[in-house]
């Protein structure tokens, strides 16, 4: 989590502390950034090529392999079909993250241009869409995605519009933050008076210029959405059930809970690692791009 | 001071203003009328009974009389019927609000200890092994789904150990345990914010005084930078009470706890969109008000920033 006070003798303070060429420098910085990476690239392995890392089917089950506890065969343990739970983690990835990149992708895209004219295009607009920013906030995430869910069937995109539009505020302010900093810098400056436009100078220097925290919440945000996601999809408002995906899966092996206890156990896990790896990986991103 | 409060009063009248208006309009972009979303899983429904409902549910009036009926209903505390039941929306939520908020008054409690235990430990312990297992917490909690955690005590405690029964039955442990799941979930933010704003005061020069002078750790913590560090905390949990409240519903799902939770799902299984709209409405609110008092106590923690008002609020942009 990042933390940017407004509050101006806070934040001064805050930058002495930070030491931040140092860290920039510091070779530990790059292998805290590859150590979390490379479980991260494994995951989207899962996601672009399951069938590299299971060869059992994950929506046919053996009827003779009901209920197996985890062993060096079945990692995970099998189900109530039979189905290697592992297979069906590694052949849910790709819906979950679809689900979450999709979610992700809206925040990001929405949240940078709200973020942009507040920073850039004056104070009546800064005013008016920083209140609708509140109006975001104040209304919690969860139901902003129920109320897409309820307006259209529930379903994968419903829910991935709607976890989006709820990570639009926080976007939309990081957005608006960086962008004001990196305004005031000199060389900005310099390239409006060396006869730059509004546009060219928000995209060439800008924009550019800002990414870093950005692209670190984009992380934690990506670890975020595959919380909500889970969490939605637990309570029946995501993907039909024969489709693996993790937050399904979990919910599938509630009614289990007592005759197999690695049906929810072990693909909960995953999901904590992801989101653990996600959170560390914004965290290290931020460290390098810190100016 | 006077002109400080009406500022932080105004702003959150508008806010909820225009979540009612955001809202509103959103549900006129919804494909079609709330009635024929919800009479369309029943395919043995004929215009007439759509027609007739609409009418006694308003929704044949002209848009701008929707918006100031219903805008005038608000202000007279009657926020509209549901359509599956035809109860007002307001007797809906009321009848099971008090379970919930129980559940997320203690849990809320349960996560400031916790982030104050998480904090204190950090600070204070002389074990740098110890510091970093600490420190490496909040974002673990961060990360369980609420789903999981609950699933998996209930799993070890009613059914490996047989300690607590599968669903409610008011012993201590069927209340304790879903308060704990929640109250892990909400500690995590309110633990990064506190961590990080002890890291910049502990910056500042006048702890340094402080040592010169001689003062023991532990006085220095609790006297001096804790105070100091509050504000931030209590801006960031001002915001944690929509994750409060998503992590009721969950949570109650799971321990199959009556509560909010069980009306959102039917609002949404049934689409009953005046009932989402109100259960909408209700947790705007619920978060404004909590953030108007939050900027309400800030000057009492800090001063400065009546000083500086106009400049912005004491607002903490978390991510």
């Amino acid at each position: 989590m990042t933390l940017h006070l407004e509050n101006p003798a806070a934040a001064s303070a805050a930058q002495i502390t930070t030491a931040p060429a140092a860290t920039r420098r510091r070779p530990s910085a790059r292998i805290g950034l590859w150590l979390t990476a490379l479980p991260l690239i494994l995951v989207l392995g899962w996601a672009l090529f399951p069938g590299l890392f299971t060869t059992a089917d994950p929506i046919a089950g053996v009827g003779a392999e009901k209920f197996l506890a985890p062993s060096a065969q079945h990692w995970f343990g099998t189900d109530h079909l039979g189905r290697d739970i592992y297979a069906r983690v590694v052949h849910g990835t790709s819906q979950t993250l679809l689900t979450a990149g999709l979610a992700v992708l809206i925040g990001l895209v929405a949240g940078t241009i709200i973020g942009l004219i507040a920073a850039t295009a004056g104070r009546a607009a800064d005013a008016v869409t920083m209140r609708l920013v509140d109006v975001l906030l104040a209304v919690p995430g969860f139901l902003i995605s129920l109320i897409v869910v309820t307006a259209f069937q529930p379903g994968p995109i419903s829910l991935g519009v709607g976890v989006g539009i709820a990570s639009i505020a926080s976007f939309a302010r990081v957005v608006r933050s960086e962008v004001l900093r990196v305004r005031n810098l000199d060389f900005v400056e310099a390239a409006f008076l060396s006869g730059g436009t509004y546009g060219s100078v928000v995209l060439r220097h800008i924009l550019p210029n800002a990414t870093g925290p950005v692209l670190s919440l984009l992380a934690v945000d990506l670890g975020a959405a595959i919380l909500a996601i889970s969490g939605l999809g637990f309570l029946g408002f995501g993907a039909p059930p024969p489709t693996p995906e993790w937050g399904l899966l979990i919910s599938e092996g509630r009614q289990y809970l007592g005759s197999a206890w690695w049906m929810t156990s072990l693909p909960g896990l995953v999901i904590v690692a992801a989101v653990v790896l996600l959170a560390g990986f914004g965290r290290q991103l931020l460290k390098i791009f810190r100016f | 001071m006077g002109r400080y409060v009406a500022q932080r009063i105004g702003q959150a009248l508008l806010v909820i203003w225009l979540a009612y208006t955001v809202i509103f309009l959103a549900v006129q972009l919804l494909p079609s009328d709330p009635v024929t979303i919800f009479l369309s899983t029943d395919s043995a429904v004929d215009q007439a009974t759509i027609d007739n409902m609409k009418r006694q549910y308003g929704y044949d009036q002209p848009l701008l009389v929707q918006y100031f009926a219903q805008l005038g209903g608000l202000l007279t505390g009657d926020v509209g019927y549901s359509l599956a039941s035809g109860e007002p929306v307001a007797l809906r939520i009321g009848g099971v609000i008090g379970s919930t908020m129980a559940l997320a008054l203690s849990a809320f409690a349960t996560a400031v200890v916790l982030a104050l235990a998480v904090v204190v430990a950090a600070t204070l312990t002389r074990s740098a092994v110890l510091r970093k297992v600490v420190l490496n917490l909040p974002p673990l909690f961060a990360a369980v789904p609420v789903i999981w955690l609950g699933l998996v005590l209930l799993e070890l405690l009613s059914i490996r150990w047989g300690v607590m029964s599968l669903f409610p039955d008011g012993s201590f442990l069927s209340l304790a345990v879903p308060v704990f799941v929640l109250g892990v979930h909400v500690s995590a933010p309110i633990a990064q914010v506190l961590l990080k704003s002890i890291d910049t005061v502990y910056s500042q020069p006048f702890i340094d005084v402080l040592r010169a002078k001689g003062a023991s750790a532990s006085w220095i913590f609790f006297r001096h930078a804790l105070k100091n560090a509050g504000g931030p905390a209590m801006t960031i949990t001002g915001i944690t009470v929509g994750t409060l409240l998503a992590g009721s519903v969950i949570t109650e799902t799971v321990f199959a706890r009556s509560g909010l939770g069980a009306v959102v799902l039917q609002a949404v299984t049934t689409q009953d969109v005046p009932l989402v709209q109100g259960l909408v409405l209700l947790t705007a609110s619920v978060f404004v008000a909590v953030n108007l008092v939050v900027d309400l106590l800030y000057p009492l923690l800090d001063p400065r920033i009546l000083k500086s008002n106009g400049q912005g609020s004491p607002r903490v942009l978390a991510v």
